[in-house]
């Protein structure tokens, strides 16, 4: 970069341009944004992101970013025990409570299996699910990965390694979505809907 | 030369993608005549997303790209063959990612030709239906080093080029090929490798799968197949490859 833009701006740009899906320009915009907005703005920001990471956990029962250890989900007695939700990551678990239709518990794999990508099982937290459900009190599994190449294939080894469990597991339904469109609905999606049909 | 087409449409398989900005994602795909690109699929993570469904992985895809400063994007997709069964088996899928990786890995952007495309597509054809993917995976490891300027030397000595006889050998990774017990002696390079191994891989470097698919291959010599073929694509690519070590946990915990 050039010598006459200043050390801190050029710090600030390489560092917003470290982030996924923010490409150099990008980082030049938002830091030059920063650079004329209130100092009010970069000050919450900056303490934002220190809180972050100083006053986040990864729960250790569920695996979920939480702030106190065991997370709320996890402390709440009124919610069922028997039942886990197996998630790829944080957001998903935001996505399901957003129903208000599930009761239970869940736990976060922190990723998907990619063997490209050089992501195994043993970067996920499934060892860490099967103890919990070898330590029993589960009845079901809902494996609740995304509907994907990657997200099929970490619900197909979860599967292997919890059969010998003896636990029941099942997956989310998959067909059309609502508001959706039968005409640009992929084949394999709507073969899923045709299989998954319900009498009315 | 580079193609300067404003829009091209061609077949496709999506050999990776990768979340990008708010709602997109960034594919690499392998065209069926323009080499290998990447290409952004605007809005492909919406919740309404109209092309989502038909921009899976491994998946042969009829797409509409767009030339832009960077890279392409994705104007219009429709899936021609979703490749089911590989959703719906792990060790199939973990065969159809190491086809991906090593395909990924042999070419640059723009640079493979409409065969290597016709052997991933008919690989993965054939991994959805065949009962073993371990001859549909050596074939394609051949057909795709021979592709690539790396065949293996089977027929004469990788040192000497004389014709090699019909007795055990050595394979050598960094000779290219097989050396003949008599210019490997003293030589600290080269795995063994046996008359029917040698025999099977002549066979596969030299005959369409129509032939092939129909040898009988016990395990043991399964395995000396993959090892010698995993050597020499580790020697080849200088990378281990991700999805064989994957493979290799799936088999060792099935025992």
């Amino acid at each position: 970069m050039s010598q006459a833009i200043p050390k801190p701006v050029t710090q600030l740009v390489e560092a917003f341009s470290r982030l996924p899906g923010i490409g150099p320009k990008t980082a030049s915009r938002l830091t030059y944004y920063l650079l004329r907005a209130p100092d009010e703005l970069s000050q919450t920001l900056a303490a934002a992101i220190g809180d972050l990471k100083a006053k986040t956990r990864t729960c250790s029962i569920c695996y979920n970013i939480t702030e106190e250890d065991p997370c709320p989900i996890c402390r709440d007695e009124a919610r069922e025990q028997g039942t886990l939700v197996i998630v790829e990551e944080p957001l998903d678990v935001l996505a399901v409570e957003r129903t208000g239709a599930y009761q239970g518990r869940y736990h976060v794999l922190h990723g998907a299996i990619s063997p490209v990508e050089g992501i195994g099982p043993e970067d996920l937290k499934i060892r860490e699910l099967v103890a919990r459900v070898q330590a029993g009190g589960v009845l079901e599994v809902i494996i609740a990965t995304n509907p994907g190449m990657e997200g099929d294939a970490t619900a197909m080894y979860v599967q292997r390694q919890l059969v010998p469990t003896g636990v029941k597991i099942t997956r989310l339904a998959r067909g059309l979505p609502t508001g959706g469109d039968l005409e640009y609905v992929d084949s394999v999606t709507l073969l899923r809907a045709l299989q998954g049909r319900q009498e009315m | 030369m580079p193609d300067r087409e404003r829009t091209l449409r061609t077949d496709v398989v999506i050999l990776r993608r990768q979340d990008y900005g708010e709602a997109d994602r960034l594919l690499v795909l392998l065209t069926a005549g323009h080499g290998k690109l990447r290409a952004l699929a605007k809005g492909a993570r919406k919740p309404f997303a109209r092309k989502a469904g038909h921009l899976e992985l491994y998946a042969l895809v009829d797409m509409q790209l767009a030339r832009g400063r960077e890279w392409y994007t994705v104007r219009e997709a429709e899936t021609r063959e979703p490749f089911l069964a590989l959703r719906e088996d792990l060790v199939r899928s973990s065969y159809a990612s190491h086809f991906v990786e090593l395909i990924d890995r042999f070419t640059g952007e723009h640079d493979a030709s409409r065969a290597e495309f016709e052997l991933l597509v008919s690989s993965l054809e054939r991994l959805c239906t065949s009962a073993d993917p371990r001859s549909i995976a050596r074939y394609f490891e051949l057909g795709l080093l021979g592709l690539a300027g790396f065949a293996p030397s089977l027929h004469q000595c990788a040192i000497g080029q004389e014709d090699v006889q019909p007795q055990d050998q050595f394979f050598s990774p960094p000779d290219g090929g097989v050396i003949c017990p008599n210019h490997h002696a003293g030589l600290d390079r080269g795995l063994p490798i046996s008359l029917p191994a040698l025999k099977v891989l002549r066979y596969m470097q030299t005959q369409p799968w129509k032939a092939v698919q129909g040898v009988n291959i016990g395990a043991a010599l399964h395995l000396e197949l993959e090892r010698l073929l995993l050597a020499y694509l580790t020697y080849v690519l200088e990378q281990r490859l991700q999805s064989v070590e994957f493979l290799r946990r799936l088999r060792r915990e099935d025992g």
